[in-house]
């Protein structure tokens, strides 16, 4: 019996150990992509070429959920508020749950599982088929060459992807509530100016995106460089992808809004 | 792909995703019409400022010419001290009064400055002599019943006040 404990409390240690061993080696590798990403900023038309996959193949998406998440957003916001008889304040809660919360979250989320699986996908089918192996021979860094257009596109991509979709969630909130159910255009335009705060508001939302795209496409590098060289080993690691950037995206949130928005105006 | 296809797609994404960040900045926030930047700051003490929030606006004659930075309490006069950013644009005289005030009925508290006579103008970091606490919706009912019940009590027909 007691044998067992130990091997019980072994096997405990044994994974805090790992995972340690694995946060470590997944920072160490983070370093390393800034610190060799000198040559794709350089050679600029790698990112652009990563650009095009992860950021324009991503518009469709962040476009229509965008759309649909402010149009949903005024709905609801209309049915509540009417209650109350301050309809025209629908404006302002689409802007502000969309600038401070919905846009930065809701696209992370779309563009991790948009964009992140690919990426690691694409770098861990690399690594499967020997790809980054035959780079090395070649003396091409992987990380230089492969690595940091990715990681950099991503970066790039993600603020400009959460503005379209808050934008264009505004217009969507727009048009369920001035042009289909009527609220008055005016009202609904000034009230949101009035109540949104360039520096408060905008600009946090941006540094929210910010770090959701070094942080979705962080990990992503990082599971498709580490992913075990088989089938199997690849769609774990997209799968790991997927989970654990959606978690990072929704824990760092709760951090940086706890941070930003605290019980001010 | 082409490599000149992809560097048009990928430039109209950029300049699409610029543009949306630029419509959030004009026309959704308010950075068009007003900027922190060139304000001089006043301070008023209030009796009372009832539920007045800091970033709340600062009007005179309806319209905004600043905005609420910091309130804080003095352990000197017991007096709530209000922190307010004034655009340079408006220049407003030294007996200038100020009054908080509510937008509709429930709705938010602002500070409304009404211009005095006064031939000097508030400079940096003056402090507004005249000022009005926010109206009390407890005290102003517990007034009024107070009053009604000495007018009651001394004289039934002058109950108009």
């Amino acid at each position: 019996m007691p044998r067992r404990i130990v091997t019980g409390i072994q096997s405990v240690g044994h994974r805090v150990i790992d995972s340690i061993w694995r946060l470590g080696y997944a920072s160490r590798f983070f370093l390393l992509t800034l610190i060799k990403s000198g040559t794709s900023l350089r050679r600029f038309t790698l990112v652009i070429r990563e650009l095009y996959f992860t950021g324009v193949q991503s518009l469709i998406i962040i476009l229509v959920s965008g759309l649909f998440v402010g149009m949903v957003l005024g709905l609801q916001g209309f049915e509540t508020l009417q209650r109350y008889g301050a309809e025209s304040a629908v404006g302002t809660m689409v802007a502000l749950s969309l600038l401070r919360e919905l846009g930065p979250v809701v696209s992370a989320l779309l563009f991790a599982s948009r964009a992140g699986s690919a990426i690691t996908a694409e770098i861990g089918l690399m690594k499967a088929t020997e790809q980054l192996a035959a780079m090395e021979m070649m003396a091409v860094d992987p990380i230089a060459r492969v690595v940091a257009p990715r990681f950099w596109a991503g970066v790039i991509s993600m603020p400009l992807l959460a503005g379209l979709f808050s934008a264009i969630g505004i217009y969507g909130g727009y048009l369920v509530a001035v042009v289909l159910i009527g609220v008055d255009e005016g009202s609904f335009w000034s009230q949101m100016q009035s109540a949104v705060d360039f520096r408060y508001d905008v600009v946090n939302g941006i540094i929210k995106t910010c770090v959701f795209g070094v942080a979705v496409t962080a990990i992503a590098v990082f599971e498709g460089y580490d992913a075990a060289p088989t089938a199997e080993g690849v769609s774990g690691a997209t799968t790991r992808t997927v989970v654990t950037s959606s978690l990072a995206i929704l824990g760092l949130d709760f951090i940086l809004t706890s941070f930003m928005f605290r019980g001010m105006g | 792909m082409q490599r000149a296809t992809m560097d048009l797609w990928v430039g109209l994404f950029v300049m699409a995703g610029i543009g949306a960040l630029l419509v959030l900045a004009l026309k959704v926030g308010n950075l068009g019409t007003y900027s922190a930047n060139d304000s001089y700051q006043v301070t008023g003490n209030f009796e009372n400022i009832g539920g007045l929030k800091v970033r709340a606006p600062v009007k005179s004659a309806g319209v905004v010419v600043g905005r609420v930075t910091d309130i804080q309490f003095s352990t000197e006069t017991y007096d709530a001290l209000v922190i307010m950013n004034i655009d340079t644009r408006y220049k407003f005289p030294k007996d200038t009064f100020a009054s908080i005030l509510t937008s509709g009925l429930i709705g938010e508290q602002y500070i409304g400055l009404a211009a005095g006579g006064d031939e000097a103008t508030l400079k940096d970091g003056d402090t507004i002599m005249k000022t009005n606490s926010a109206l009390v919706l407890e005290e102003m009912i517990g007034k009024f019943l107070f009053n009604k019940a000495s007018e009651g009590g001394s004289n039934e027909n002058s109950g108009k006040n």
